[in-house]
């Protein structure tokens, strides 16, 4: 061995070794669950009290520090104002949607922004991605409190259905929090992945997967570790926050009934709430009880039973039901072929969803991994996967169609839905009016052929077009998603071969300026940590760099006179005297001096391979030429 | 120049990690293991199969899973960033030959590509076949007239009989080799699935 780059235990990579283990994250709309996976074997990380679930719930303190989980949750009592809940039902969502949906939650808007939706609480304006940074900084401290060290690393679920704003805006959450997201797994997904893992199931499987604010069903295709989704659907705003909403109503209509009709305040529609979905949790286990509320001075009482509960949430079963069937079409598979059907989230809990489930499927389905920590799980078996290698494959695929707008609204679809990724797809357009300089681009994602049913994810515009007459420029618009479902966008006018670098703004996310601001002014150790991701890639690269050049010395070093590889050498070891140093540019500095030194043998290695292929080719070309005579003849 | 013939014929790439000699379209280099760029290759090379129109769906999946065990990005989450884009391109140009091959009229193209038939499907919209011509005007207008979902069911079960029709006598024109018969099979195909899509379309409106 020449040269000894590293001690056990000190590997010189980004990722260094069992002292950072990077964890898997569940960021619930309700709960969040974060597990860390060792050999294959993945656990909970869970509080003093056994507590794996943290509620998705923060309050906010005068000094507007952030309190997270279970304390949150009971300060809803004394300040609900302070107090946000299912904050994942807003990430990537602009002020239009909210409005929508704002008359049935318990949020306020601010309305002063443009954008980006934000919310006041306790008297500031927060973002959700803020408010979900602040979740995840609370998920970060348990696990370093569960595990003794620092985690900076993380693989994080998002729904199968998040498009690409919701998914950027969950990856810039955790940045703000300081971890770096090796991947978003969609949460069908991962909990397949678990269960898989698990059991060495085999064949088509079913993924229904019901939380508090998303529904998503996957189709996957297991075989010997590779987890290949075929199909996936849903609905990212639908969950068992939907059917807490009716009960909440139906609780409020009471109350009003009993004492009057006074409209209910903000705060007081937040603890009615919080008694709705006690009251459905409870009736998942019980048939029938009777559920007190005590706002202020005033008591009501609710007598309410699972029959009730279920006719209020049937309409919302059925269109699981709906979307099911849908998915199943798109796949072309009938249920008889699906061999088992994992149910994943908390409103799985709910015996009118199971029932639903075994009847569209006739069989029962799987629930033998509590279904509110299943997500984390597999996150955590991911999470390993990548840092340490593994065998198992995750093959993802894009949950909604990605296309631009053309002429008169209609989209034209790049990518469609159920796409294998990561893809890259390009199409040309071209211009429709004589000497028109410029061109805007569109960006939407969804199902519709006509632009304002889908998503607005970005606007462009590609300038510099050269004069030519309608018709004649040919602008090249190419998508790329990369394996986290991510959405890049360029475009680039080809008949002239002009390129454009165009920034895409996300409609509803954050830019990167703003990014990057507010990474500058949340993170203590900001700077540092940006320094020591870029220290990291220079060790990486130069790593790599020593690793080829070692592995043509073995091949290929009887092109060397014994001088020559002797100044090789001892480039290499200059490389690996600055690998375990801190300087960055040193180390850079050595790196290229050692491509610099290798340069002739490189040159060599090259005329000793074309000489080899040469010969090849002659000889193919005589055998092809006689294949010809007697095909002749 | 020697070198600049060889790569040329694209039998030698350099590689760009040790920069030694590397066979085209092997996706590693056989001295230092690092990816390569994915180059340009038709679906069937890229996995690795023979070019026939039938295709053998298992063994497809077989061979895709084995390269994207080895290409796929979650490979490379702890390399440089630049293995890990080329592993990113990897995947797409993997992935994107895997869906050709998976979808009959994709794979039909390709081949009639491969053999030469560029213009198969340029002319977007437009029929030259009298008699395809004839079928989509008659099928169009079933389409149109269908005002119930029982009506709109029986276009779209007759445009998707006439789908997996279309399909077998695709098969049937490349295995006898006959490619004008082909080409013209596949413009039908390309029709008929794309009147099966509206029909569905239809039914779930009127459904």
């Amino acid at each position: 061995m020449l040269l000894q780059i590293h001690e056990p235990g000190q590997t010189p990579l980004p990722h260094e070794g069992h002292k950072s283990a990077a964890v898997g994250i569940d960021l619930g709309t309700t709960n969040s669950v974060v597990a860390v996976s060792e050999a294959g074997k993945a656990d909970v990380l869970r509080d003093e009290h056994g507590r794996g679930l943290i509620p998705s719930v923060v309050c906010y303190a005068e000094d507007g520090s952030a309190i997270v989980g279970e304390d949150a949750r009971r300060a809803l009592l004394d300040r609900p104002d302070a107090v946000v809940s299912s904050i994942k039902r807003l990430m990537g969502r602009g002020p239009e949607e909210v409005k929508a949906l704002a008359g049935a939650l318990p949020y306020q808007l601010d309305t002063k922004t443009e954008g980006m939706v934000r919310l006041v609480v306790g008297g500031r304006s927060l973002s959700p991605v803020e408010i979900s940074a602040d979740i995840l900084r609370a998920v970060k401290a348990r696990a370093e409190a569960s595990l003794g060290h620092a985690v900076t690393r993380a693989v994080v679920t998002v729904p199968a259905y998040f498009d690409d704003g919701a998914r950027t805006a969950t990856r810039d959450a955790a940045r703000l929090a300081g971890l770096e997201v090796l991947r978003l797994v969609a949460e069908p997904t991962a909990a397949a992945l678990a269960y898989g893992l698990d059991s060495g199931a085999e064949g088509l499987y079913a993924v229904f997967d019901l939380g508090g604010g998303t529904f998503d069903i996957s189709l996957l295709h297991l075989e010997k570790g590779v987890f290949q989704v075929r199909a996936t659907g849903g609905d990212a705003a639908l969950g068992g926050d939907d059917i807490d909403h009716r009960v909440a109503e139906h609780f409020l209509a009471e109350r009003a009934r009993a004492l009057g009709g006074a409209h209910p305040t903000q705060a007081e529609v937040k603890q009615v709430l919080a008694a709705a979905r006690l009251a459905k949790e409870c009736l998942s286990a019980q048939l029938r009880g009777e559920w007190v509320i005590e706002l202020g001075s005033t008591m009501s009482r609710h007598p309410f039973d699972r029959a009730a509960l279920e006719q209020i949430a049937e309409p919302f079963v059925a269109r699981t039901v709906a979307l099911t069937k849908a998915v199943l079409a798109d796949a072309a598979v009938a249920p008889s072929e699906v061999k088992g059907v994992v149910l994943v989230g908390g409103s799985t809990r709910m015996p009118i969803v199971r029932r639903a489930v075994a009847a569209l499927f006739g069989r029962e389905p799987l629930a033998d991994i509590n279904p509110e920590e299943v997500v984390a799980v597999g996150a955590a078996l991911q999470a390993e996967a990548l840092t340490s290698g593994s065998d198992t494959l995750l093959l993802d695929v894009t949950p909604l169609s990605l296309g631009v707008e053309t002429m008169g609204g209609i989209v034209e679809t790049l990518i469609p839905r159920n796409t294998p990724i990561p893809v890259a797809m390009a199409q040309e357009f071209t211009t429709w009016q004589d000497g028109q300089d410029a061109m805007l681009i569109h960006v939407v994602q969804g199902e519709r052929e006509m632009v304002d049913l889908c998503r607005s994810l970005a606007r462009f515009a590609l300038a510099g077009i050269p004069p030519m007459v309608a018709g004649a420029a040919r602008i090249r618009v190419a998508f790329q998603v990369d394996a986290d479902g991510l959405l890049t966008v360029s475009a680039r006018e080809a008949t002239t071969g002009i390129e454009q670098r165009v920034e895409v703004k996300p409609s509803y996310g954050l830019t990167e300026d703003e990014m990057a601001a507010m990474l500058r002014a949340s993170l203590e150790h900001g700077e540092e940590d940006m320094l020591a991701r870029l220290l990291a890639e220079a060790r990486v690269e130069a790593e790599r760099t020593l690793l080829a050049v070692r592995a043509a010395l073995t091949a290929d070093s009887d092109l060397l006179s014994s001088g020559e590889r002797a100044a090789i050498e001892s480039a290499m070891e200059r490389v690996a005297a600055q690998l375990p140093g801190s300087d960055r540019d040193a180390i850079a500095a050595a790196a290229a001096a050692l491509e610099e030194a290798t340069q002739v043998f490189a040159e060599r290695r090259m005329d000793r391979g074309i000489k080899g292929a040469l010969a090849g080719v002659s000889v193919d070309r005589l055998e092809a030429g006689l294949a010809g005579k007697s095909e002749a003849g | 120049m020697m070198m600049a013939e060889a790569v040329e014929n694209g039998a030698l790439l350099v590689c760009w990690s040790c920069r030694g000699p590397v066979a085209a379209r092997e996706p590693f280099c056989a001295t230092c293991g690092a990816v390569q760029p994915p180059g340009a290759a038709d679906p069937f090379a890229r996995l690795g199969l023979a070019p026939n129109f039938e295709i053998d769906r298992a063994a497809l999946d077989r061979r895709y899973f084995d390269l994207q065990r080895r290409l796929h990005p979650d490979r490379f989450a702890t390399k440089s960033p630049r293995e890990r884009a080329l592993s990113q391109r990897q995947a797409a140009a993997l992935n994107e030959a895997y869906e050709t091959l998976n979808d009959p009229l994709a794979r039909a193209a390709s081949l009639l590509r491969l053999a030469g038939r560029e213009a198969v499907f340029e002319g977007q919209g437009t029929i030259a076949d009298p008699a395809l011509l004839m079928e989509a005007m008659e099928m169009r207008e079933a389409l149109e007239a269908a005002s119930t979902a029982v009506e709109a069911h029986a276009v779209a079960s007759r445009a998707e009989a006439d789908v997996i029709a279309a399909r077998g006598a695709l098969a049937e024109a490349f295995a006898g080799n006959d490619l004008d018969g082909a080409e013209r099979l596949a413009m039908r195909l390309r029709y008929l699935t794309k009147l099966a899509e509206e029909a569905r379309l239809r039914l779930r409106e009127l459904a």
